[in-house]
């Protein structure tokens, strides 16, 4: 035991004599989430939009002003032909043009209805389908004041209620993503290189040598980590809740059980790569290359899960940040307790100890 | 020159010798690119629909029917009372409910306004927000069609005036995820490998120490830079090549531009990044070091490139920071380029600042490297 205290001591002091290493691990994590925070929404706001108006009379002039007045859409410009249009979206300008047709309000009166194109770029496929639905909206209010004195009977109404998150921010989506991205990239990325970083120094025959045993090696080289990912984990949380205004509905004891458990996994899972590769240039590869595409995209940071293919869906399960995610959404934002998680915590868990009892199996006792 | 080309075959040899790096370079990026491209989708589908019913009338049933109908939606359950709904919402089998209360067919027969309670799980605003126009659109679709059934053909629906707008969807009408993000995804994994390999390399020589050697051979600075960027170079066009042979066949996206002028834009792109590479090298003493810092910039690079996320949705002064991000401008043109077919003309404001970029990053770094150790 005595030994073992030793060798995390030893840990400790390579950690704490790197300075430089020790101010990037504490000073990113902070900077990425106040960044990020603010600035990654999929809300869409403040297109650039273009006008070609054939009609210019006084019904085209209020649906402009209406448009405008919006907080969606800011006119960039006012175009005069359809030749125009193709050029404009070339130059990657604006995002869409909405065409009004000529005689508008002619039409309006003696036809009971007149057409506007609304013409997006669709490169971006998102922001051309939210941007014909907010044109739509628009033009359905702008209908309801024209039509006003008719009377309709029979109508069925709609009364939503957005529950957990009633004003639609993003913020409530992203924080918990970007806290679960920091977390698992740097616990995973710091444990990765710790074992290899012997092997290529050469110190690694001096621990084999030694009376310690592979799990002894293994659980000294995190539980250093574990600490610093833990001061990391409170700091993140506590901007979260200051900063950002996220609330926790739930337990803060749960929340806080529930990052250890998740810091926990990732270390593993960074010892994993740890063991298995044979310089820090490959453990880094395979930590950055390996983790960070996959885990920002299949864990429902920024993309819904449910709307991928069936494949994917499937292997979103081995992604550890996805059950972090709900886990935090759960507990911060709906309230829900460990009776409704637990199949999660389970989970990630399992993660944990798979990860540990194969490094421990493919530590190797011999150097090649 | 002879010096530099045989810096060049060392490297390479060095490169091409670490059998469990070279899978890591080329299978891993692009199989990545294969899988990851398919996930990156914002579009809602398979909302988990659930319903209370409390009316129990042929017309509530039909109004079911029409959210079973819609492709957007999976009816996954109808729950007896309200309290058994929101539990399944906690839970998260449950994204939408909706409520028909007691009497939706008399109320509506006799014209009275009716309501439906819909209860939607917000966590994802946006998502939140598209969902409430599905079932918008689908309740109104149910209006007019009860305007038809229940009420006779008045005279009131003759009176509105109607305002229709007619969506085009320019460039990619079918609303294809995949065109938008396969180009976006290939930047980032040619500039994630060639960033981490060159901000990874001269400091791997310092911290094993054959840094020392090379340094007190007559090899110049300037060729010994080359000469170690070079085959960086080499790999990043390597894989633009095989990342946009992948796209067009695998994802059909189209290449409406040049590919002369893609080529063109990524080889002075790639100088960027490896300058920066360079740089970051430059100033850490370890791998780890380097490591930590290629990391934080291309996490930040990543997020703050439009690729995921509009840029146009950012804060004045988020959006002012993008304006310093090289990945931004690759991913647009590469974007405008293959989509749209834009030419020279158009993309000339990125390629400038890019190539202001290439020579600012690499001066920096072919300054702050010493020969002294």
């Amino acid at each position: 035991m005595k030994r073992f205290l030793g060798f995390i001591k030893k840990e400790f002091y390579h950690i704490f004599r790197d300075k430089r290493s020790l101010f990037i691990l504490f000073g990113m994590p902070i900077a990425q989430i106040l960044l990020f925070g603010f600035a990654i929404t999929n809300e869409i706001n403040n297109v650039d939009i273009a006008i070609l108006d054939h009609a210019k009379d006084a019904r085209t002039i209020e649906i402009i002003n209406k448009i405008s007045a919006s907080k969606y859409f800011s006119i960039q410009a006012y175009i005069e032909s359809e030749a125009d249009i193709e050029k404009a979206f070339q130059q990657g300008k604006i995002k869409a043009v909405l065409n009004f047709e000529k005689d508008f309000s002619q039409q309006l009166i003696k036809a009971q209805s007149a057409t506007i194109q609304v013409l997006t770029d669709a490169t971006d496929p998102n922001m051309a389908n939210t941007i014909s639905n907010y044109v739509n909206s628009i033009l359905n209010n702008y209908q309801q004041e024209l039509n006003k004195d008719v009377k309709i009977a029979g109508q069925v109404m709609l009364q939503q209620r957005m529950v957990y998150n009633p004003e639609l921010k993003g913020v409530f989506m992203f924080v918990p993503g970007v806290m679960t991205i920091v977390l698992m990239l740097v616990s995973a990325m710091m444990t990765s290189i710790s074992i290899t970083r012997e092997k290529e120094l050469g110190t690694m025959e001096i621990l084999l040598v030694s009376p310690l045993k592979p799990l002894q090696v293994i659980i000294g080289k995190v539980v250093p980590y574990i600490f610093l990912s833990i001061i990391n984990a409170v700091v993140i949380i506590v901007l979260s809740i200051f900063i950002f205004k996220m609330p926790v509905q739930g337990s803060l004891f749960l929340l806080g059980l529930e990052s250890v458990l998740f810091i926990i996994t990732s270390l593993a899972l960074g010892i994993l790569i740890s063991t298995i590769s044979a310089t820090q240039q490959t453990a880094m590869m395979v930590s950055l290359m390996g983790l960070m595409l996959p885990t920002i995209l299949l864990s429902g940071f920024i993309f819904p899960i449910a709307s991928m293919p069936l494949p994917l869906q499937v292997i979103s399960h081995i992604i550890p940040a996805k059950w972090f995610i709900i886990l935090l959404k759960g507990i911060m934002l709906k309230g829900v307790g460990i009776t409704f998680l637990w199949k999660e915590t389970l989970i990630l868990f399992g993660m944990a100890l798979f990860f540990i009892g194969v490094s421990v199996r493919k530590y190797k006792i011999r150097l090649e | 020159m002879k010096t530099i080309g045989y810096i060049i075959q060392k490297e390479f040899r060095q490169i091409f010798r670490n059998k469990a790096m070279l899978p890591i370079i080329f299978i891993l990026p692009l199989l990545q690119l294969i899988i990851l491209s398919n996930a990156a989708t914002f579009e809602v589908k398979n909302i988990k629909f659930s319903y209370i019913d409390n009316d129990h009338t042929s017309t509530s049933r039909e109004l079911v029917q029409k959210f079973d109908a819609s492709s957007y939606f999976n009816v996954v359950t109808d729950f007896p009372s309200e309290s058994l709904a929101s539990a399944a919402m906690l839970k998260g089998e449950v994204d939408v409910i909706l409520k028909i209360s007691r009497h939706f067919e008399r109320d509506l027969l006799r014209n009275e306004p009716t309501s439906l309670g819909v209860t939607i799980n917000a966590i994802d605003g946006a998502a939140a927000g598209v969902e409430n126009v599905y079932i918008n659109r689908i309740v109104q679709s149910f209006n007019t069609q009860l305007k038809v059934d229940l009420i006779q053909p008045g005279d009131a629906t003759n009176k509105l005036k109607m305002i229709t707008s007619i969506p085009l969807f320019w460039y990619n009408q079918t609303l294809n995820y995949k065109t938008f993000m396969v180009p976006g995804i290939l930047v980032l994994l040619v500039t994630m490998i060639t960033l981490f390999l060159s901000g990874m390399n001269i400091v791997r020589e310092k911290e094993i120490g054959t840094l020392e050697q090379i340094n007190v051979t007559p090899i110049r600075k300037s060729q010994f830079i080359i000469g170690k960027l070079f085959p960086f170079w080499v790999i990043g066009m390597a894989l633009l090549t095989i990342g946009l042979l992948i796209s067009k066949l695998v994802f059909n996206v189209p290449m409406l531009g040049s590919l002369g002028l893609m080529y063109g834009y990524t080889s002075i792109y790639i100088l960027v990044v490896l300058g920066i590479g360079l740089f970051i090298s430059n100033f850490t003493d370890t791998q780890q070091q380097a490591m930590f810092i290629s990391w934080f910039f291309i996490v930040i690079f990543i997020l703050m490139s439009g690729l995921f996320t509009p840029i146009e949705s950012m804060p004045k002064w988020a959006q002012l920071i993008t304006e310093l991000n090289p990945i931004k401008y690759f991913v647009e043109v590469m974007r405008m380029v293959m989509l749209k077919g834009s030419n020279l003309n158009d993309i000339l404001p990125q390629l400038i600042k890019t190539l202001i970029f290439a020579l600012i990053m690499n001066g920096l770094a072919v300054w702050s490297y010493k020969k002294t150790a």
